[in-house]
């Protein structure tokens, strides 16, 4: 019953190579279901997403823009200074969420309006979304906070 | 004093230099003395190191503004706590720290290492003294934190408010503790590959470090999680953000590690498999550094980053990856198992527990690197959200959760499959019947709760079990089993409290994910409404001011039907000198549920946003983990850690029914 080391390292092997293909498998299933695509507000425009993709928007939150229209529904434009976006959100907003900041937000674009089921917060007052600093820098807005 | 600290650091890296190079010269040539030379370096390098460390408190505690980073990083008006905290609170600092830390495990190899073989030795403290020595580089000309500044301000940039936590200012140095404990495990592996030797002494000395640096990251990601769920006002306990999985990842491996190195310290297996394990681990906290301090991939926990940073922490992970894995393949051939098994032994159990650890590790590290990879090829944007590592992962959680009791049981080289089945009929029995109920109970919607709850119950039954037929409780009289039973070595009760703690927070998860409920509403004071079973009324607000931040205190009160049972006060606090604002959740917590509240924002009319939870079972998530540490710690206070080199005593009046 005792197998020699040899037939034991390759039985090994031949289980760790079915368990690693079972989990390709289901990593390669998990990633279409779980992958948003960024888009600035220009590349929206240019090219309209379907109505049911769910994917982020980044830009900077457009001053004067925030509107609050009570029952906690909030509405805001996002700009990347070529384009503007307009979101609509209930809920509560993160901490450093102000005008003029960065802001990337996750939802659906009906056509004339991003619904947003998410607005990501930022732990840091320095920092911008990598993806929003270089769709700044496509549009020759960017400015270096420091 | 700030300057004494930069010329200690200097000196030291100096010291690291020859501490790499004088002891590996020694075992080359068999030269005792620059073996034994290794010792007093670590011990010098741990002394400069504390000095450097001490100058940079001592900066920080006085707010000595003319220091760069204290000027940017720290206030006056912060309490002396979050002073002192402050100095790992930022890039810099908390670098230096983990030096500290690297630098501390090296004396203490050093100082507590005399029985291991001295060859052994002098190559780990030389492979230690080399991750000290790129780190203190990497300190030096990439982050100095002691850089002076010309015209010092009147005061400082403060503290990132959220970090102004006691929960957060003691989650970094944990998770520091965890990730540089691996580096003692990868200095081990490799000073194994050097010399050529990886037995049984090897790994006695090895288990306790992963047990700390595992018990440690443990308790680290647990208080993250933790603080998360109660700072950032949420609702959410892990957000599987890339600064989260990269805690993770290491965690996973070290999970793994903890379990092979058993099988090298009982049976002489799996040598090549726990060294390969080993630099694996290290090199995923390296890479989780890499990935934290890059800013390469987004995350809502990112810090401050560089680019420059980023490449200069990327050569260190070449480095010390590529070169562990590199001696790996040219020396592994040299370490010979002594032991076969049969396919249903505890070993078998052991390598099916690493492999689905590893491959999960694995899915994590796909997910969340994803980004990188398709931008880099394939010129998009993405992000990978939530549901792509719930749907990877989970199930490597239900197999592992699955396996785990058999493992547990089984015996080693050679298990009997009928006797383990009679020892796991019942926790068997009792989960499927757990799983009916809870099936019934909520009228077929989802798989997920009676899936979880039998999970945990079957986790939870087989541990106590295990330890009622230990010492055959009902079997033999009842002194007499808690005679055994006092007398079962430590670490049986710490695999046992391992393993029920993650039924328990398997337990948790499930619950909280499968059954919580949410609301959120505009509310104006006096307003009271439902959710599930409680009544929440709402008071007002008042303003509150704090050492450095002035606060909108929310006054609710929560009542089930015509009991009250407390009064929450939610917070949004303004820091005055960062001039940003935090949330603070009011969380009333009993051992079913957790009612959690959060105040938004004022509307125009005087109302407010408010988001309420119920949250079933939520404290079981982090109890599991507690448990989970306390089994680690248990484990570590056996006997035979505290003498590591002696045998086991024999003739334990326990018999060994596994």
């Amino acid at each position: 019953m005792f197998g020699t080391r040899k037939r034991r390292r390759v039985q090994i092997f031949a289980a760790s190579a079915a368990l690693l293909l079972v989990s390709a498998a289901l990593v390669g299933f998990a990633l279409r279901e779980g992958v948003s695509y960024f888009r600035s507000p220009a590349q929206i425009i240019a090219e309209l997403p379907a109505p049911t993709e769910v994917f982020r928007v980044g830009g900077l939150v457009e001053s004067g823009s925030i509107q609050r229209h009570g029952e906690g529904r909030i509405g805001f434009e996002i700009t990347d200074g070529s384009a503007l976006i307009e979101v609509t959100y209930k809920g509560v907003l993160p901490d450093l969420f102000a005008e003029g900041q960065g802001v990337i937000a996750l939802g659906t674009f009906d056509g004339t309006q991003f619904r947003a089921t998410e607005i990501l917060a930022k732990h840091d007052e320095n920092y911008m979304p990598r993806e929003v600093v270089e769709a700044l820098k496509e549009q020759g807005v960017y400015r270096n906070p420091e | 004093m700030t300057e004494l600290g930069h010329f200690a650091l200097v000196v030291a890296f100096a010291v690291a230099f020859l501490q790499v190079t004088v002891p590996l010269v020694g075992i080359r040539r068999s030269w005792p003395q620059w073996m034994r030379a290794a010792d007093t370096l670590a011990v010098m390098q741990c002394v400069l190191v504390m000095v450097a460390y001490a100058a940079l408190t001592t900066a920080f505690v006085r707010s000595d503004f003319s220091v760069a980073l204290v000027a940017s990083h720290s206030h006056t008006a912060k309490p002396l706590l979050y002073k002192v905290t402050g100095v790992w609170g930022n890039h810099e600092g908390s670098m230096l720290l983990w030096i500290l830390v690297l630098t501390v495990f090296g004396a203490a190899i050093a100082v507590t290492g005399r029985s291991l073989p001295s060859d052994l030795r002098a190559a780990v403290l030389a492979v230690q003294s080399a991750v000290s020595a790129a780190f203190v580089a990497y300190l030096l000309w990439a982050s100095n934190p002691f850089w002076r500044l010309a015209l010092p301000p009147l005061n400082g940039g403060d503290l990132n408010p959220l970090l102004q936590d006691p929960g957060l200012a003691f989650h970094p140095p944990l998770l520091y503790l965890g990730f540089v404990g691996l580096s003692v495990a990868y200095s081990f592996a490799v000073a194994g590959l050097i010399i050529g030797r990886v037995e049984v002494a090897w790994a006695r000395w090895l288990r306790p470090w992963v047990l700390a640096s595992w018990l440690c990251l443990t308790l680290g990601i647990a208080g993250g999680s933790w603080w998360a769920y109660y700072e950032l006002g949420w609702g959410g306990w892990w957000f599987w953000d890339p600064v989260e999985n990269v805690s993770l990842i290491p965690w996973l491996a070290t999970t793994a590690l903890l379990h092979s190195v058993i099988v090298v310290e009982k049976r002489e297996s799996l040598k090549g498999w726990t060294v390969l394990l080993a630099i694996l681990a290290f090199s995923f906290s390296l890479l989780g550094t890499f990935l934290v301090r890059s800013g390469i991939v987004t995350s809502v926990h990112s810090f401050a980053s560089d680019p420059a940073r980023g490449v200069f922490i990327l050569s260190i992970l070449t480095l010390f990856a590529g070169g562990g894995l590199t001696l790996f393949a040219l020396r592994a051939r040299t370490l010979v198992p002594r032991d076969a098994f049969a396919w249903i032994s505890r070993e078998s159990a052991i390598v099916a527990n690493n492999v689905l650890l590893v491959v999960a590790a694995l899915v994590v590290l796909i997910g969340t690197f994803w980004p990188l990879v398709a931008e880099l090829f394939f010129l998009t944007k993405l992000s990978v959200g939530p549901p792509y590592f719930d749907r990877a992962f989970t199930p490597f959680v239900v197999a592992i959760a699955l396996l785990l009791p058999f493992g547990a049981t089984i015996s080693w080289r050679r298990g009997t499959p009928r006797r383990t089945a009679r020892q796991l009929r019942a926790p068997l029995v009792l989960a499927l019947a757990l799983a009916t109920l809870v099936w019934s109970l909520q009228s077929g919607t989802g798989m997920l709760a009676p899936t979880g709850l039998a999970l945990a119950g079957w986790l939870v039954t087989s541990a106590l079990l295990e330890m009622v037929q230990k010492v055959r409780l009902g079997r033999v009289p009842l002194a007499v089993s808690l005679s055994w039973l006092s007398r079962l070595p430590r670490r049986e009760w710490g695999k046992a409290a391992a393993h029920a703690g993650l039924g328990l927070s398997i337990l948790g998860i499930s619950a909280i994910t499968a059954w919580q409920t949410e609301d959120v509403r505009v509310v104006q004071p006096g307003d009271s409404f439902e959710i599930g079973a409680y009544t929440i009324g709402f008071h007002g607000v008042s303003d509150v001011t704090g050492p450095n931040y002035i606060s909108t205190r929310g006054n609710f009160s929560l009542a089930s039907g015509d009991r009250s049972i407390a009064v929450l006060h939610p917070e949004k606090r303004h820091y005055i000198a960062a001039d940003s604002q935090t949330t603070e959740a009011a969380i009333d917590g009993t051992l079913a549920r957790h009612v959690y509240v959060v105040l938004g924002d004022r509307q125009e009319n005087g109302k407010w946003v408010v988001r309420v939870y119920v949250k079933p079972l939520a404290s079981w998530i982090w109890f599991g983990a507690l448990l989970m540490a306390f089994g680690a710690f248990l484990s570590l206070t056996d006997r035979r850690n505290r003498s590591p080199l002696l045998p086991g005593k024999p003739g334990r009046p326990v018999p060994d029914v596994a």
